[in-house]
């Protein structure tokens, strides 16, 4: 296959397939162990200031804030992230000076809420870098390759556009149908963060709702945080295997979170916290905002219970579960 | 035809027409904001059997009000399936999508869309989300809407960035470039108007203006050489159970209370 074109950004998270086979090979038991930690462990213990990492999710929609914000209590530094529509999470990861390198394929948005403005800011100012573009369909297929152990997978986005110049995939003329066809590379991330609905201690984990990319992300990832909202037993994810979006062998750790996804949405258990998401847009659209904001809400919080008494406690939490249960009525958050 | 007058604001009216250029029983991609109103509001009146598919996963919901993200539990609500953004993405590049539905920050003569950065790319004036699920739906649907403000910053000579390909430099060049047959930008709607594209020249075309708008309007707010037909008809505006119904969809106005 001779390659036509060949994008100008930078190759993030890609590993020779046969490293990755060693990786796994090495690293990734087999066995059922319990993984159960604190987020303050998991993050001690498997992120490096420096690496790439990837949030699961999408958007403000099941993202592992408990993980978030113990990577800003920790002071991870010089971190790269995949901007798979990544709104939240990265927004608070680029302010507070965590991450300063981004792929992105939808990032500094707040989709309707409008855009980040932080992470917007440290973009402008060269802060932080965008090494690369890509698209949605693009990372997600970025991560397919990496569980797959392949290279590459050939696809028929990106052709023609800038988007495709400040990627990292290349065009070649396709040895089936003569055509020119993108080649997106695989990813594997350092480590990757999910949050789920609930999980065994072993990491085996359920996740209602869509899946979004976190069945490939899951799989690509070198290291694999999972958050979940309760630990349940094992004899329950064998009542329905088919339930596992996630097996064990791919986790590392187990972090019991329950509300560890807001302010963002944990679909069918709890809705946006559209109140605190404004209070950070707002305090956001300067640093010493974004400083006020992580002083009171992530520096000075040493516990969850902590944290959720700051956010409004039992009433605000028992609000949201109304909301996310009530679809079809009235939804004014 | 029961019209409310002036009572309607730009949002609605936008929302109202791009509505009714989808089709019962075909199948949509849908981008975040006013893409969702439109859709919910289409699926509400006149294509009660419209496929709806978000990129998240959501597919085939039947949700009274709108999502507040493409990933949102209501994207499948009462749905057909929550699956995966692989299967969706995986659905519109085999063909199984006919209509896309995006926003956009800027818009060129052919179509090919802008949403990474406003000015130079390394030091951008403003940095914009980038691709998101615009460049795939670009690439792959059959008939894409886009769905945006109008103004000569907007609608431009030349784009800051070439984020999702529209018809790129005119005819044949999205086939010579490697993409699927058949596919393209259909419709583009605006406060102004509704444009679509020269078959032959592949170059933007007005179809209709919204009442109350000239051509002044129409040109003096576009930085390209539209294609003005001879008699361009006046957009239908909203019915008053259209207006009902997008209050019902967006309680809150998140979408359309911003304009």
């Amino acid at each position: 296959m001779d390659i036509i074109a060949e994008g100008q950004g930078k190759l993030v998270g890609y590993r020779d397939p046969d490293e990755t086979r060693r990786w796994n090979l090495e690293n990734k038991s087999r066995k059922l162990e319990d993984k159960r930690m604190s987020a303050r462990e998991a993050v001690c213990q498997f992120v490096n200031s420096g690496d790439f990492i990837a949030s699961g999710g999408f958007g403000h929609v099941r993202v592992s804030m408990a993980i978030v914000y113990e990577l800003i209590r920790q002071q991870k530094q010089g971190l790269t992230m995949a901007g798979k529509t990544a709104v939240h999470d990265i927004d608070l990861l680029v302010a507070s000076g965590c991450v300063d390198k981004v792929e992105a394929a939808y990032s500094f948005g707040h989709e309707l809420r409008g855009l980040s403005s932080a992470s917007r800011r440290a973009v402008q100012t060269g802060k932080c870098k965008v090494l690369s573009e890509i698209s949605n369909a693009g990372y997600q297929w970025r991560f397919l390759a990496g569980m797959m152990g392949i290279p590459f997978i050939p696809s028929r986005i990106l052709l023609g556009t800038d988007t495709f110049r400040k990627s990292s995939a290349k065009t070649v003329r396709c040895p089936f149908t003569k055509k020119t066809l993108t080649l997106i590379p695989s990813c594997n991330p350092d480590v990757g963060i999910i949050h789920v609905h609930r999980c065994d201690k072993y990491g085996n984990a359920q996740i209602d709702g869509a899946l979004i990319e976190d069945f490939e992300l899951s799989r690509a990832s070198r290291r694999l945080l999972v958050t979940t909202e309760e630990i349940v037993p094992n004899s329950r994810i064998r009542r329905e295997p088919w339930r596992t979006s996630i097996p064990f062998y791919y986790v590392d750790a187990v972090v019991e979170a329950p509300y560890g996804a807001h302010p963002c949405q944990m679909p069918l258990q709890y809705f946006f916290d559209e109140e605190h998401i404004s209070e950070w847009l707002n305090l956001s659209k300067n640093d010493y905002g974004v400083k006020k904001y992580l002083d009171k809400y992530v520096y000075s919080v040493e516990t969850l219970d902590q944290y959720l008494k700051l956010i409004g406690g039992q009433r605000k939490l028992k609000r949201l579960q109304r909301i996310e249960k009530a679809v079809g009525r009235n939804l004014v958050a | 035809m029961a019209n409310r007058g002036n009572d309607y604001t730009e949002v609605e009216l936008m929302a109202s027409i791009a509505s009714r250029i989808l089709e019962d029983g075909k199948s949509v991609f849908v981008g975040t904001g006013l893409p969702v109103v439109a859709t919910v509001l289409a699926q509400r009146t006149h294509a009660p059997n419209i496929l709806i598919m978000y990129e998240a996963g959501g597919i085939g919901p039947q949700c009274p009000v709108i999502p507040v993200s493409v990933g949102d539990s209501r994207t499948f609500y009462q749905g057909i399936a929550a699956s995966s953004m692989h299967d969706v993405m995986s659905a519109l590049q085999s063909g199984f999508v006919d209509y896309g539905f995006l926003g956009a920050a800027q818009i060129d003569m052919f179509g090919n869309i802008n949403t990474t950065v406003i000015g130079d790319y390394e030091r951008p004036k403003v940095r914009l989300p980038g691709s998101g699920g615009a460049n795939d739906v670009g690439s792959l649907c059959y008939r894409n809407i886009i769905i945006m403000k109008q103004d000569e910053n907007r609608f431009v000579n030349k784009l800051d960035f070439l984020t999702t390909p529209g018809y790129l430099t005119g005819p044949e060049a999205r086939e010579k470039a490697g993409l699927p047959e058949n596919t393209g930008p259909y419709r583009v709607i605006t406060q102004l108007g509704v444009y679509g594209f020269d078959d032959e020249t592949k170059r933007m075309i007005l179809i209709s203006m919204h009442p109350r708008v000239n051509l002044d309007d129409i040109k003096n707010n576009c930085g390209f050489q539209l294609i003005i037909p001879e008699n361009v008809k006046t957009s239908e505006v909203p019915t008053e159970k259209e207006l009902k119904i997008l209050r019902e969809i967006d309680p809150t106005g998140i979408v359309l209370g911003k304009s």
